[in-house]
């Protein structure tokens, strides 16, 4: 029975990728590319990654299906200036494409057995860190340098994203709500935030110990921000305005303070104290959540519209 | 033939065919637009691949081996990272080629 339900999950998405690549209507390309993050979110389940498909449904799903809505609203009917290919070009491409494929299908049917794995490794240093999650050990503690290093990324991300507003308009508020909000949306947008933030700060606590987490909790919160500003209950911010920034740095400062006092109270870099590796978690993931909250909500309002309050 | 069936196995073949599909799309797409997209689709695919090793990797009392799945969040952060700068530069870009289009029909007419 599940087997069928895979094969079925499997049929789906490959038909919606081919849908979102063959479709000539943009607009339909991209709501079929949205039930493709959804459907992905179940594959991650059948997987038994959890983690995984919360992320994938939030950021995958939800984050870059706004966003690409978002793009294709901003820019229908101006985004025609490449000559179509050949037809024989296309069949050449698509040749090469399918070898692609085959020789990664090929090393999936041919992956060594046993395979090698790192689960032991993983689950033996768990009662150290007081975790109940291993993901959240790998993310926090095992590989917290990869965790750093990608918020730093997300944060460089949004520097990119922000330093494409016209000279006037640097540090001014980005535009997010649409010129007219439908009546839908304001009643969701007074009626969904306090469970959102709820379901949010939920997600960030029980990561410690079971399916959840920084991103997935930061994920909802940012969502929860975005649909507020986009019924225009509350305006976006002023990108220059000291407590955004310090929200966006705070997660990623706090987790490279905690890093080098590693030097002095641990092992090294990024190794917490036994005794306090908890709490030590728990305050980065707090502090990160927040980061990756705002971070992402300012990533999908794009850069400056409006030129700074002053 | 059951090897082939379980999770592990099939969803890193579908994976395999979503790397596939969206490599033709960044290549073959008109739309600058579509080539964000089909990136995404690429993306998905190869953490499907990652997936199935996860899965095949259970081990140690979890169902799947925790590193590729920290690692494909990680992954799946940094990819809606990119997708978003890389829409932020389409956008600008359109602006400015439409500013530069209605500057000269400006000019054209002024002549």
């Amino acid at each position: 029975m599940t087997t069928l339900l895979d094969l079925a999950l499997v049929a789906w998405l490959l038909a919606l990728a081919v849908h979102v690549v063959a479709q000539p209507d943009e607009r339909s390309a991209i709501v079929a590319f949205l039930a493709f993050g959804l459907l992905l979110g179940l594959g991650w389940v059948r997987l038994a990654a959890p983690d995984v498909a919360l992320t994938e449904i939030a950021i995958g799903g939800g984050g870059t299906g706004i966003l690409l809505l978002r793009a294709e609203a901003a820019l229908r009917g101006r985004d025609k200036n490449a000559e179509p290919m050949s037809t024989a070009g296309k069949a050449a491409v698509a040749l090469g494409c399918a070898a692609v494929s085959a020789g990664l299908g090929l090393a999936v049917l041919t992956f060594s057995s046993p395979p090698p794995t790192l689960a032991p490794a993983a689950s033996a240093a768990l009662g150290a860190t007081g975790l109940g999650n291993p993901v959240t050990a790998v993310l926090l503690a095992y590989r917290a340098l990869d965790t750093l290093l990608e918020k730093v990324v997300v944060l460089l991300a949004l520097i990119g994203v922000w330093s494409l507003a016209p000279d006037g308009l640097w540090g001014g508020a980005p535009e997010v709500k649409p010129a007219a909000v439908p009546g839908p949306l304001a009643y969701l947008a007074r009626v969904l935030p306090p469970f959102g933030v709820v379901i949010g700060v939920y997600m960030f606590w029980v990561g410690a110990d079971a399916p959840g987490g920084t991103f997935q909790a930061g994920t909802v919160l940012a969502a929860m921000w975005l649909l507020v500003m986009m019924a225009g209950l509350y305006p976006p911010p002023d990108t220059a305005r000291p407590l955004l920034r310090l929200v966006l740095v705070g997660g990623p400062a706090l987790f490279l303070a905690i890093a080098f006092l590693g030097f002095v109270f641990a092992d090294g870099f990024l190794a917490y104290p036994e005794a306090m590796a908890k709490p030590l978690i728990l305050a980065i993931e707090a502090a990160l959540t927040l980061s990756v909250a705002a971070a992402l909500a300012m990533l999908v309002a794009g850069p400056a519209r409006k030129a700074p309050a002053r | 033939m059951t090897a082939v069936l379980q999770p592990g196995v099939l969803f890193g073949l579908c994976g395999a065919g979503l790397v596939g599909i969206g490599l033709f799309a960044v290549v073959t797409q008109t739309g600058l637009l579509r080539r964000i997209v089909g990136c995404n689709i690429l993306g998905a695919g190869i953490f499907l691949v990652f997936g199935a090793v996860a899965r095949r990797g259970a081990g140690a009392g979890f169902d799947a081996d925790p590193v590729p799945q920290a690692l494909v969040i990680t992954g799946i952060v940094v990819a809606f990272s990119a997708s978003a700068l890389a829409v932020a530069l389409l956008k600008r870009l359109s602006e400015l080629t439409d500013g530069d289009r209605a500057e000269a029909a400006e000019r054209e007419s002024g002549s």
